[in-house]
Parts: C-alpha cells; sequence; structure tokens
C-alpha cells in the first residue's frame, strides 16, 4: 500500500543489507502506466509469498500465488502478475498518481517511482517503530514525445524490446538469493510481511515517487533539451 | 555426528523436489508456447498439491511426456533435461526456436537446508522462469500461430543440442539453485532472428531418434487428436487419457524404464484448427486496403500515415481495420485491388493486446509490415502498386511486397537482401525481402518531423506540410488487424476503425494555416492605401448614407 503503516524512517541512516537496484526507461505518455505495471509486477511476483497459516507448535503453511498473463496495449510487451486484484489495485493507484505528477507541474517527462521493502523493528513506547528498508527498486522514468505515428510504431516495439531487458534484469538480481528477512514466528509475521491482503503476502513495501520540476533543472535535463533541440533542426 | 551426508529424509525429499520440479518447469515452458494468456488463482488456503507454492496446472500428456523423458532418471551432471521449442509451418517445415535446459553442476552447497531453503528457491525459480518464458522472441511468435505455423515442443534427457539454434543464438540465465547434490541452472538458448537464417535451414529437418507423433502431418486435422491444450483447463478430456500426477504420485517413482529416453513431436494446437485445413493461399486473401477508397472520401492529399496495430491513437486501444468499403466481416474473402493499386493484398497481424479475435485471422510471423502507398505518391507507388495489380489471387505475388522489419528494430538491413519471389524455398515467409535500401529505412534516416509552427498544427495535417507525407511514401509501415473491438461489419461496408483511419487526419483549414493567414494579413497591409483612396473618393456617398440613419 501507498502509505502503509506509517512508521518513522530508520534513525540510523540507510540501513546495511539494503541493495538497491536502479532501471532506465524511456517511453512515451501513454506508456508510462503498463511499463511501470510491468516493472513493479515483476519484482512483486518474486517477492509475494502464498498466506501463511501459521499452525501449533510454530510451524506454518503457505498458500498458493496464481499468476496470470497480461498484455499491454501500448506497448509490444507482455508479462506475467501475481493473481491478486488487491495488489494490482495497489499498484495501479500508485502508478496512476505517479503518471498523473508526471504530466502536470510543466514536468520535464522525468521522475521516478521507488519501490521499497522493509521490514518493521518493534521500539518501546513512546518512539515509534523504524522501518529497515532491505531491498529498494528505483525506476528512472524519461517521456518522450513522438511526432507521428511511424514514431509511435517503432517506439512500441522498442519499449517491448526494453523491458524484456528489464525482466532478466530483475530475474538475474532475485536469482542472487541475497538477503531475505527471516522467516518470522506469528507475532512477527507483520513487521515481514504485509498480511492484509487476502490471498497473496507480499514483503512489506512501500511506493515513492519523485518528479524532476522544472525548476530544478539539473545539468543533465538542459543537455537532453539542447541535444534534442539541436536534432530537431 | 559428521553433517555432510544428506540424511537420508532429506535426501529423499531432495530428490522428490528436483523431480516435481523439473515436471513443473517442462509444464511452465509448454503452457507460456501455447499462445493463450495463463491465468491461475490464488488460493490463501493451502491445497497440499500444489508443488512449490505456486498454482501452476499439470496438462497430462505434458506430464506423462516429461515422465517419459526422465524415464525415472533425475537432472545430473552431464544429463541434462532439455525442452525444445519449434515452429511448424504448414508446409511441413520446421524450426528450432529455443531450448530450455534444466542442468546440474558439481558445485555443491552441503549448508543449505533442504525442505526450507533449497524448497523455497525452486519457487523462486519457477516464477523467474514464469516471467523469462514471456521475454524471448517465441513467445510472441506462440502467441500468433495458428494458421501458417504452430509450435511444438520436444523434451528430451541427456545431452544438451544447440546446433539447431543457426547462428549466434542467445542465452539468457534464468538461475540457479544451490543444493547439497549440486547446483541446479535453468536457461534458455534461443535463436534470434529469423530474418537472417541462412539456406541451410530450409532443409527439413528429418527426425533424430524415436517415436515422432506428428498430429500436424499424419492428421491434418489436429482436433482429432487427443491433445487439445486449449481445453486442458476442462480437464474431462485429457483426464481419460492420461493420469494426472496428483491423483499418481506412485507411478512416476515406481517407472524403472531401460529403454532409451524416448522422443517425441507434439503439435500444440488451437480448438481453431477444426474449421478447413489451413492452406497458406487461404490464409493470405484478405481486403485490400482501401486508398482507392480514401480518395474518394476526399480529394484532398491525405498523408497516408500507418496507423500502427493497436495504437491508431492515443484513444484507439484497439487495432485499425483499414478497409475501406469492403466487407469486414469476411476478412478471408478476396476483393480486387483497389484502384490506385497502391496497396498490396495484406496478411493480419493482431496486436498483442488487442481485444480482437485472434483465432479467426492469419496469423503471420511477428514482424512482417506492409507498405501503403499514398495516394498522391509518385513512382514510389507504381513499383509497388505495378508488383500487386492483378496478382491477388496467388500468394507468391504476395510476398513480393513483403517488407520485413527485424525483431531488432534499429538494426540496419544488408543492402544485399535478396527478393524472394519464387516460394519453392521453405520458410520464404520469414525470409527478408527486400525493396528496401538503406537510404529509405526509416531507421538510418529518420523522416523528419512535420513543421509545427502553430499549436493548431500540431494535430491537424496541413495540405502543404512536407511531413511525413514525402521521403516514406513506400516506408510506410502498416500492420493490419481485421477485427477491431466494437465494430461493426453488418451494418456498414466501414468500419469505425476505418472511419477513424481515414478521418484521423483532415487537411488543415485553412484560415488556420499561419502562411496564408500571414500572407492575407500581408495582403491586407498593401492593399490599405488603396482601400483607403477608394473610401475617400467616395466620402460624399459615405456621409449621404449616415445621414439617411440619423
Amino acid at each position: 500500500p501507498l502509505s502503509s503503516r506509517c512508521c518513522a524512517p530508520s534513525s540510523a541512516g540507510p540501513a546495511m543489507n539494503c541493495r538497491a537496484e536502479v532501471l532506465e526507461v524511456s517511453v512515451e505518455g501513454r506508456q508510462v502506466e503498463e511499463a511501470m505495471l510491468a516493472v513493479l509486477h515483476t519484482v512483486l511476483l518474486h517477492r509475494s509469498t502464498g498466506k501463511f497459516h501459521y499452525k501449533k507448535e510454530g510451524t506454518y503453511s503457505i498458500g498458493t500465488v496464481g499468476t496470470q498473463d497480461v498484455d499491454c496495449d501500448f506497448i509490444d510487451f507482455a508479462y506475467v502478475r501475481v493473481s491478486s486484484e488487491e495488489l494490482d489495485r495497489a499498484l495501479r493507484k500508485a502508478v496512476g498518481e505517479f503518471k498523473d505528477a508526471l504530466r502536470g507541474s510543466g514536468s520535464d517527462g522525468m521522475g521516478q517511482i521507488s519501490l521499497e521493502f522493509y521490514q518493521k523493528k518493534k521500539s518501546r513506547w513512546p518512539f515509534s517503530d523504524e522501518c529497515i528498508p532491505w531491498e529498494l527498486w528505483t525506476i528512472k522514468v524519461n517521456v518522450v514525445n513522438l511526432a507521428n505515428e511511424q514514431e509511435r510504431q517503432i517506439c512500441r516495439e522498442k519499449v517491448g524490446e526494453k523491458l524484456c531487458e528489464k525482466i532478466i534484469n530483475i530475474v538475474e538480481v532475485m536469482n542472487r538469493h541475497e538477503y531475505l528477512p527471516k522467516m518470522p514466528t506469528q507475532s512477527e509475521v507483520d513487521n515481514v510481511f504485509d498480511t492484509s491482503l487476502k490471498d497473496v503476502q507480499p514483503y512489506l513495501y512501500k511506493i515513492s515517487y519523485q518528479i524532476t520540476d522544472s525548476l530544478g533543472t539539473s545539468v543533465t535535463t538542459t543537455m537532453r533539451r539542447l541535444i534534442k533541440d539541436t536534432l530537431a533542426l | 555426528a559428521m553433517d555432510t551426508d544428506l540424511s537420508s529424509q532429506d535426501r529423499k525429499d531432495l530428490d522428490k523436489f528436483i523431480k516435481f520440479f523439473a515436471l513443473k518447469t517442462v509444464q511452465v515452458i509448454v503452457q507460456a508456447r501455447l499462445g493463450e494468456k495463463i491465468c491461475t488463482r490464488s488460493s490463501s488456503s493451502p491445497t497440499g498439491s500444489d508443488w512449490f507454492n505456486l498454482a501452476i496446472k499439470d496438462i497430462p500428456e505434458v506430464t506423462h511426456e516429461a515422465k517419459k523423458a526422465l524415464a525415472g532418471q533425475l537432472p545430473a551432471v552431464g544429463r541434462s533435461m532439455c525442452v525444445e521449442i519449434s515452429l511448424k509451418t504448414s508446409e511441413g517445415d520446421s524450426m528450432e526456436l529455443e531450448i530450455w535446459c534444466l542442468e546440474m553442476n558439481e558445485k555443491c552447497d552441503k549448508e543449505i537446508k533442504v525442505s526450507y531453503t533449497v524448497y523455497n528457491r525452486l519457487s523462486l525459480l519457477l516464477k523467474s522462469l514464469l516471467a523469462i518464458t514471456r521475454v524471448t522472441p517465441a513467445y510472441r511468435l506462440s502467441r500468433k500461430q495458428g494458421h501458417e505455423y504452430v509450435i511444438l515442443y520436444r523434451i528430451y534427457f541427456g545431452e544438451v543440442q544447440l546446433s539447431g539454434l543457426g547462428e549466434g543464438f542467445q542465452t539468457v540465465r534464468v538461475g540457479t539453485v544451490g543444493t547439497p547434490v549440486g547446483t541446479i541452472t535453468l536457461s534458455c538458448a534461443y535463436r534470434i532472428n529469423l530474418a537472417f537464417m541462412s539456406t541451410r535451414q530450409f532443409e527439413r529437418t528429418p527426425p533424430i531418434m524415436g517415436i515422432i507423433i506428428d498430429h500436424f502431418v499424419d492428421r491434418p486435422y489436429p482436433s482429432s487428436s487427443p491433445m487439445h491444450p486449449c481445453n486442458y483447463r476442462a480437464g474431462e478430456d485429457n483426464g481419460a487419457v492420461y493420469p494426472s500426477v496428483e491423483d499418481s504420485q506412485e507411478v512416476c517413482t515406481t517407472s524403472f524404464s531401460t529403454s532409451p529416453p524416448s522422443q517425441c513431436v507434439f503439435t500444440v494446437t488451437k480448438a481453431h484448427f477444426q474449421t478447413p485445413p489451413p492452406v497458406v493461399t487461404d490464409t493470405l486473401k484478405v481486403p485490400v486496403m482501401g486508398l482507392a477508397f480514401s480518395h474518394q472520401l476526399s480529394s484532398s492529399r491525405l498523408s497516408y500515415q500507418p496507423a500502427a496495430l493497436g495504437v491508431g491513437s492515443a484513444d484507439m486501444g484497439y487495432p485499425v481495420l483499414f478497409a475501406g468499403g469492403l466487407n469486414a466481416a469476411h476478412p478471408h474473402q478476396l476483393i480486387g485491388p483497389g484502384k490506385e493499386g497502391g496497396v498490396p493484398p495484406v496478411p493480419s497481424q493482431p496486436a498483442h493486446g488487442t481485444q480482437a479475435d485472434q483465432e479467426r485471422m492469419c496469423t503471420p510471423l511477428d514482424g512482417v509490415h506492409y507498405s501503403a502507398a499514398t495516394p498522391s505518391s509518385s513512382e514510389d507507388t507504381e513499383t509497388v502498386s505495378n508488383s500487386s495489380e492483378g496478382k491477388c489471387g496467388s500468394p507468391h505475388d504476395l510476398l513480393e511486397t513483403i517488407f520485413i522489419r527485424k525483431v531488432g528494430a534499429f538494426v540496419n538491413k544488408p543492402i544485399n537482401q535478396v527478393t524472394m519471389a519464387n516460394l519453392d524455398i521453405p520458410f520464404a515467409m520469414f525470409a527478408p525481402k527486400n525493396v528496401e535500401l538503406e537510404d529509405n529505412d526509416p531507421m538510418v534516416n529518420p523522416p523528419a518531423s512535420p513543421e509545427t509552427e502553430s499549436p493548431l498544427q500540431g494535430s491537424l495535417h496541413s495540405e502543404g506540410s512536407s511531413g511525413s507525407s514525402t521521403g516514406n511514401t513506400h516506408d510506410d509501415f502498416v500492420m493490419i488487424d481485421f477485427k477491431p473491438a466494437f465494430s461493426k461489419d453488418d451494418i456498414l461496408p466501414m468500419d469505425l476503425g476505418t472511419f477513424y483511419r481515414e478521418f484521423q487526419n483532415p487537411p488543415q483549414l485553412s484560415s488556420l494555416s499561419i502562411d496564408i493567414g500571414a500572407q492575407s494579413m500581408a495582403e491586407d497591409l498593401d492593399s490599405l492605401p488603396e482601400k483607403l483612396a477608394v473610401h475617400e473618393k467616395n466620402v460624399k456617398e459615405f456621409d449621404a448614407f449616415v445621414e439617411t440613419l440619423q
């Protein structure tokens, strides 16, 4: 959930063992949503389990995760996501907000959306719980404007190919079998997993985004505009 | 006690995990090549039979074949389980597309916990496999299989054979899982590019060994075969033929086979094969693109912008039909060439995201584009039209005007591509066809963007604008689909898609054109002194007029 059980960021600064992965994509405006969903769903596919059912003596059984194919309308691309309408809704909501933010406020069409997996560490009153991130995925987006149908068609295919590469990258990271939170006991499960969904159980996550403001133009943005203008002549 | 050896319980568990992992791997791969979208449900209460906590259906025939190939063995060093995915055309020629390899190497991880960590990592690996099976080129091909080709699978056990993939194949690693007896690795080697096929590939590959059950050749109506992967969810048919794996866990463990692993080729087909046997000629009969129609509608010069399949415009999420004035209800009927003769008949290509009924459409290979000449174009159209005019009946001639765009959109095409007018070569439809020189390749020389001097001009395409109407007459690639969603094809001769297409780029209103506006303003300014002089002359008349008003 976007504003999941809010907790104070860890006062110790960036947590150890938090690996960060960055992906970059250039897409047309109407491709933003599908491209983001494809990446986020692929990550969450690997970071969701079935629902835990704790039994006596600390053992638990795990529910079953279903999957389904999703075809993109504006990109020549298809991906697999977890079969959970709740999860899909949550992601769509976040991605929708990101897309709207990208469009408005004179943004240069550049922004990034982040998916962070974290663990909660309970603190004693009066201190609030800490959120310790252990994996952070950042997708940097550059929205391009295309002039004609031909370019759009090329973009459909090109973005499709790029997304294939991103999926392969994500799978590579997942395959490293690096740090994952320990499987929790029943009392700790809500510190590790999001147990609010009824059919699957992703690790606790938050989604946030930033838009590159046209005011806070970075050098990179200026250079890009210069180059674009030059080529357009 | 020493912990270096695996306990017998752990060993048994590990073997079982590996075996079922292998079976599930095969299921995921084959199901990803059926040409359909797969959907399984999550279940919060564990059912006890979903291996690795994933809902992966078991197609009984596939399990049966996998078990036969494994013959009671498990992947081990030098003994890999391979799933070969190949394509077979309606003419009987095959080509290998991918080899998925489940291998074991000697690197052991003695410390790892079998029942917990290995199991969960195998689950993760299956998820990765689900994701990766959608991103190799064969996925898109398999989604479009149908009349012209089908996708087949073959399972074998032993040494990996990659020679059938042609030169320059690529490999993608799905993942690895360390176990106390070795490291399991799962990867895929795939042919990258159909357009680069060498002539050697055109030979028919004879069966290697073992039994080949080739339903496509033996029985042109594969619907009569016991395999109906698309119906597997119903389960009733198939359940009767083969025991499903849930019911008979004992079956797999007790088959001690001493015969060599058999190799079988199965046709993974779709239900729509119950229609008359696919013939290449039939599938290429398509409505001719209605450039003639568009010309009748409006005599102004329309720039023919290709509405890319499934793109059309931002407002249309579904593919667009070009056939104007035609009976779009019967996409397989042949209608004569348009008056302009500009556009060759084209097979359709369903969009990835379309809701259209894919099964009824022609399904040419991925990446085939067709040129659409503009009504106002010049000699470039001539070459295209001459080859297509009057020859719409035979697929040979249709294929003369096929342009192939490669899967890699930005790869430069070699100049010396050969035009394959002769269909004797198998896979001719896959062969690169040359009409396009590098200079005309929009990838190399991108077309100049239309001038956008005014915001209005950005959306309306002006008559006189150079824009994309020049220099790309025969480079306008179009992808055609017959079945835009919501289109009525029985009431109007023209469907929504065509209508939209035709009127998408109306000529700009002249009053909005800055050139004309500027011109008239300049004219106005110049003519002012004259007008003033005339008015001065007639001042008496004006005064009289004003008098009458008072």
